[in-house]
């Protein structure tokens, strides 16, 4: 097993800029997962580990050895794609067993670490099949299994989990975290879902435009982003912005925004407030003029186990809410108010950084807590 | 019972094959059947109305003439190395021109430029280089002293062959790599990223996973390929004429058939040829169905 360190990593395709200056510890036996939205360089970052992709500038380092200019077949590493990249001519236990071929194994050798793999992964009835007799599930077990054999120090996993639907992506995640567990590998994984981020993830890189955000456990980056796009990147529905006007005075400072919004808050930085955020699951719904927002009731979305209401605020604002319970007894269109703790409630400044107040310490300690 | 629709779409089937089935009746199963039929007459060709039904006699001439046989020999020959050669070293330059090397995109024009000349241009360009007297050939040949005097390519019998192999070779090559580069692009590169990852070495990815991933396609290049040279005619004609020694099957038709004015011996022989090419389709067609239930899908 080894640790993974990038050092100043930066990738351009052309003129491109995909990865800019990317500094990035993970621990031996860690499993760290980058999410961002598409095109922010997350797939890339992963390649460039795996030597599928050459650096432009900076070092990658496994186990402490500079790996920068060593070719991917010696860095150590087994890499899952989200095509599954199966061979398509081969059996399933010659495709779980190709790369052992070049090892100088035995033929019993090379079967008995391929059935012992299959059995791991239930799919060992499959063993006599090619690819495309198997369903999406099961190519993305064999996958697994290819990595599995080799036993690499480092698996990585570009979005393996994207071409599956719900059911599978939920059982195959839950096989994931419990081969993390048992072979206390160093995984990183990438993908864009952040139910699988949140899951899995010991700790959570963030990026976005080839930088990184934030990086930290799941519970930091929920509680505690650094700034905004972590703040609206993380959680879903996402976080509902507005943007708002500030009076500073000393510590103090007094919010004004659309929908009647006057807050006073005590700010315990430097910094003035030029937007706020709070989570739709941290807002509950009160009588007009009782809240500390109002807004008209637009949309109302039943998805069984919980309640969407869409609060349109100012003309071009709505907030979403998320109830335990219907609605059903208020019409749309009429005037609501939003009201939440105070402790739920995110400061930022005028360039997305978030801003601690009286209160939001509190939560910090909290995620801190949950981490311990 | 088909339902309407079914019997509808049936119809519209028809219909929009009907053309395409009319003008091969026109344009190929005409004159298939013309040739058919005088290949059991003996009509000459300046007056082939006058003809009476003799049999199978003409097949008979044809099989007993060592000319014939020679001519067999002869297109058997080309088409095997001839092939064998342009596939091999079609893949070996389709791999090259695959990779990401500087200066592909001008490579990849370049190489068509020997297919994209007329049969006749090209063979024509190289029997001047290759005159005995002043080809540029022989030219070399004796100047960096590899021999005291030229040698006869196109004049000596046994090198006869080997030159139109040559030839054929230098203007069909870049049919063979655009075909196999088209295979190879399609190939999902992932599933190389995988075998790179894996530590595969390259020529065990090659062995392996290529070359069985590009097994169709080159069976279908193959079999065009075949299929070509197995008629070939204009080649060997501009360069050798109806010698002997370079002499193919579709040769020794037209020999018959328009020098001789045999239209009965002609359309025998053609009629061979046909059923040779028409045998030799259907068993490569036959082996890649064979090959393709197991390489295609990923």
């Amino acid at each position: 097993m080894a640790s993974v360190a990038l050092r100043s990593v930066s990738k351009s395709f052309g003129h491109v800029p995909v990865i800019n200056d990317v500094n990035l510890e993970i621990a031996d036996g860690e499993l760290v997962v980058f999410v961002g939205p598409s095109g922010c360089g997350k797939s890339t970052l992963l390649r460039l580990i795996a030597g599928l992709v050459p650096v432009g500038a900076g070092d990658v380092v496994i186990d402490g050895e500079v790996v920068t200019d060593i070719p991917a077949s010696k860095r150590g590493i087994a890499f899952v794609f989200q095509s599954y990249a199966l061979y398509p001519h081969m059996t399933i236990a010659r495709n779980i067993g190709f790369a052992l071929e070049t090892l100088g194994l035995s033929r019993q050798e090379i079967d008995a670490k391929v059935a012992e793999v299959a059995v791991t992964l239930k799919i060992d009835h499959l063993l006599a099949r090619r690819p495309r007799e198997l369903s999406g599930g099961q190519r993305q077990r064999v996958a697994i299994g290819r990595a599995l054999v080799r036993q690499p120090e480092v698996f990585l996993f570009d979005e393996p989990l994207s071409n599956l639907d719900s059911d599978l992506r939920m059982e195959m995640r839950m096989e994931i975290a419990k081969l993390h567990a048992n072979l206390a590998a160093t995984m990183i994984y990438v993908t864009h879902d952040q139910v699988e981020a949140m899951t899995l993830a010991d700790r959570i890189v963030v990026l976005n435009k080839g930088c990184i955000e934030q990086i930290g456990t799941p519970q930091q980056l929920y509680h505690a982003p650094q700034n905004r796009f972590v703040a609206g990147f993380i959680g879903s529905p996402r976080m509902n912005f507005t943007a708002v006007s500030a009076n500073v005075s000393g510590a103090s400072c007094h919010l004004m925004g659309p929908g009647n919004l006057s807050l006073d808050v005590a700010i315990t930085g430097p910094g003035v407030p030029a937007e706020i955020g709070v989570r739709p699951e941290a807002l509950s719904i009160a009588a007009a003029r009782q809240g500390k927002l109002t807004g008209t009731l637009e949309r109302l979305e039943d998805l069984g186990h919980e309640h969407l209401a869409y609060v349109r605020i100012a003309p071009e604002t709505a907030w979403s809410v998320r109830l335990p319970n219907s609605l059903a007894r208020t019409a749309l269109g009429t005037s609501i108010g939003l009201d939440w703790r105070f402790e739920d409630l995110f400061l930022f400044d005028k360039d997305g950084h978030r801003l601690d107040h009286s209160l939001s310490h509190e939560r910090s300690a909290a995620a801190n807590g949950a981490l311990a | 019972m088909k339902t309407r629709l079914e019997r509808r779409e049936h119809r519209s089937g028809l219909l929009f094959v009907a053309p395409l089935i009319a003008v091969l009746i026109l344009v190929a199963g005409w004159p298939l059947a013309r040739t058919l039929y005088f290949s059991l007459t003996d009509a000459y060709l300046d007056d082939s109305a006058n003809h009476v039904l003799v049999g199978f006699s003409n097949f008979v001439e044809v099989a007993g003439d060592p000319v014939w046989w020679r001519a067999v020999r002869n297109t058997l020959i080309f088409t095997t190395i001839s092939v064998a050669i342009e596939t091999v070293l079609g893949l070996a330059i389709a791999l090259l021109v695959h990779q990401a090397i500087p200066g592909r995109g001008l490579v990849r024009a370049a190489i068509l430029v020997p297919w994209a000349m007329p049969v006749v241009v090209s063979t024509k360009i190289w029997e001047w280089m290759l005159n005995d007297q002043f080809g540029v050939v022989n030219r070399a040949i004796v100047g960096l002293g590899f021999a005291d005097h030229g040698v006869a390519w196109t004049a000596n019998g046994s090198l006869l062959l080997g030159v139109v192999i040559f030839i054929d070779v230098w203007m069909t090559t870049p049919f063979m790599v655009l075909l196999i580069l088209a295979g190879l692009q399609i190939l999902p590169e992932e599933i190389f990223e995988a075998a790179e990852v894996d530590g595969i070495p390259w020529w065990k990815r090659l062995w392996s996973i290529t070359l069985p991933l590009l097994a169709p396609t080159i069976g279908v290049a193959v079999l065009f390929r075949v299929l070509d040279a197995l008629r070939m005619f204009d080649l060997a004609y501009v360069l050798a004429g109806a010698n002997v020694n370079a002499m193919t099957m579709s040769i020794y038709a037209r020999d018959r058939l328009i020098n001789n004015q045999e239209l009965g011996v002609g359309s025998a022989a053609s009629t061979m040829v046909f059923l040779l090419i028409a045998f030799v389709a259907i068993f490569i067609v036959g082996a890649l169905r064979l090959d393709r239930s197991g390489a295609t899908e990923r």
